[in-house]
């Protein structure tokens, strides 16, 4: 089966220097893959690494051992043996992320944090501010907030931000950690639709959703995440 | 449409040492720049990053090692050569502002300085362009013919950066760009400096302690301590898992706002 995105024997531990060099080890011999067009969530109890992964395949954590393979420009391409720069090529043009929490920046209002990774990939100004407010307008954020910087927001609207942002770009693959988590019962409904929208243009999504009925609503299949025992 | 981010580099180092009487300000450092990347030296007081920096602009000699901009040897170019390196293609922004201005010459005067430098000789067009970039750093243009000194520490600031960049330098050099201002000053420069960055393309090094800053600014990170290197790699990594012990003190020390 042709994969967007899948992992070979990934394994991760975190050693703290400041705490008695103690080794955690979080993941080990992971073998993931998500299809275009396909929606993937993982699952496990908390503490498992459902987390670590997430971060592991967008290159914000190392790993210690194996591949990620991320289908980039056709091609697959190795992202935890690649260079930072082709590691933000890649974030560029193929893989979004929607955190959690939104990082805002200082003066900068929302439509433009939504615009942002449109601008980075050349796209006119007016065109990615458009598409931003749209975005924005369908996740329910009144058109007087687009403008104002979100520092002040609340955690809801911050999350539809985010969650603009993650979909504005129509990333070939698209990872998502926990994106109702502040939403309420209508914008968990526009989730739903744009999640399914990404699938149908071939995207591949792999998400944590604490909400059980949302996950059922959006994933085609479930990866178990098994908790390691205290190996070190 | 969308650039590729793989070219060649426009700045190479290689195995840069510096002692300073017994003890090692550079020991051994590696580093690459490439166009439109913003990277960023981080590390304690004493760690080796400025004196990194004043090497890599030709400032300072190193003991050893080599440094070429995109084939051509730094360290052995002449003062006139790079002289005039460092008034086209590249440019030096001061932790203090008064390093890099003119404090008698007007603000608008010391942007048109440095175009004339580049050889611009229109009186008007020079007026024009100081104007434009007085704007663009948030300066009233109405302000153009007071001296500096007239101005807050975060003006200064704003208007050594309007003069570095006037000629579109290919390399900024910033050291500490916000060492001196309030924390609010900070933000509103570290906003500029990013949209200013992002827009123009340019490849800056900026040597900060400010890992908020870093963070906010930098495609790539070098953690910096007793000369060496001791980690490198994409911003977000590096400071989410950083593997080396200096790096996880660092990281866990700053405290979260």
């Amino acid at each position: 089966m042709s994969f967007s995105l899948a992992t070979e024997g990934l394994s991760k531990a975190f050693r703290l220097h400041l705490q008695g060099d103690v080794r955690i080890p979080v993941l080990d011999g992971v073998d993931f893959s998500v299809a275009p067009g396909e929606c993937v969530a993982l699952a496990g109890p908390s503490g498992a690494g459902k987390s670590t992964l997430m971060r592991c395949l967008y290159g914000n954590y190392g790993v210690g051992a194996g591949r990620i393979l991320i289908r980039h420009h056709g091609a697959p391409v190795d992202l935890a043996a690649a260079d930072p720069r082709l590691v933000r090529e890649i974030r560029r043009d193929t893989l979004g992320y929607v955190s959690q929490f939104l990082r805002v920046i200082p003066r900068i209002g929302a439509r433009d944090i939504v615009a942002e990774p449109l601008r980075a990939r050349g796209v006119p100004a007016e065109a990615a501010r458009a598409r931003a407010s749209a975005l924005l307008t369908r996740l329910n954020l009144p058109s007087r907030l687009h403008d104002l910087p979100p520092a002040t927001f609340s955690g809801g609207e911050q999350q539809r931000i985010n969650l603009a942002r993650g979909f504005a770009a129509d990333y070939p693959v698209l990872l998502l950690d926990e994106p109702t988590a502040s939403l309420d019962p209508a914008n968990r409904q526009v989730v739903v639709g744009l999640i399914a929208e990404a699938k149908a243009r071939g995207a591949a999504l792999v998400g944590i959703f604490h909400d059980t009925e949302i996950r059922d609503l959006v994933a085609d299949r479930l990866f178990e995440v098994h908790p390691m025992q205290d190996a070190a | 449409m969308s650039t590729p981010l793989l070219t060649a580099p426009l700045l190479t180092a290689r195995d840069l040492t510096l002692h300073f009487g017994r003890v090692a300000a550079l020991d051994g450092v590696d580093l690459e720049i490439h166009p439109g990347e913003v990277v960023a030296i981080v590390g304690e007081s004493g760690s080796g990053k400025t004196t990194l920096l004043r090497v890599l602009s030709g400032l300072m000699r190193p003991d050893g090692g080599e440094v070429s901009y995109l084939g051509q040897d730094v360290l052995g170019m002449g003062e006139a050569a790079r002289r005039r390196l460092m008034r086209t293609e590249w440019g030096f922004v001061h932790q203090n502002p008064r390093d890099g201005l003119r404090m008698a010459v007007s603000a608008g005067g010391n942007i048109g300085e440095r175009l004339m430098a580049t050889g611009a000789r229109h009186y008007g067009n020079i007026r024009e362009q100081a104007s434009h970039w007085l704007t663009r750093v948030e300066i009233d243009p109405a302000r153009m013919d007071e001296v500096p000194a007239r101005f807050s520490g975060g003006m200064q600031q704003r208007l050594q950066i309007a003069r570095t960049l006037v000629t579109l330098p290919k390399l900024v050099f910033m050291d500490e760009p916000t060492g001196g201002l309030d924390v609010s000053v900070q933000a509103r420069l570290l906003d500029l400096i990013r949209a200013l960055v992002a827009d123009l393309g340019l490849a800056v090094l900026i040597v900060t302690h400010d890992i908020a800053a870093a963070r906010l600014l930098a495609h790539r990170m070098l953690v910096m301590r007793h000369g060496v290197v001791v980690e490198s790699g994409l911003t977000d990594r590096v400071l989410d898992d950083p593997q080396h012990p200096y790096t996880q003190l660092l990281v866990s020390s700053v405290l979260a706002a």
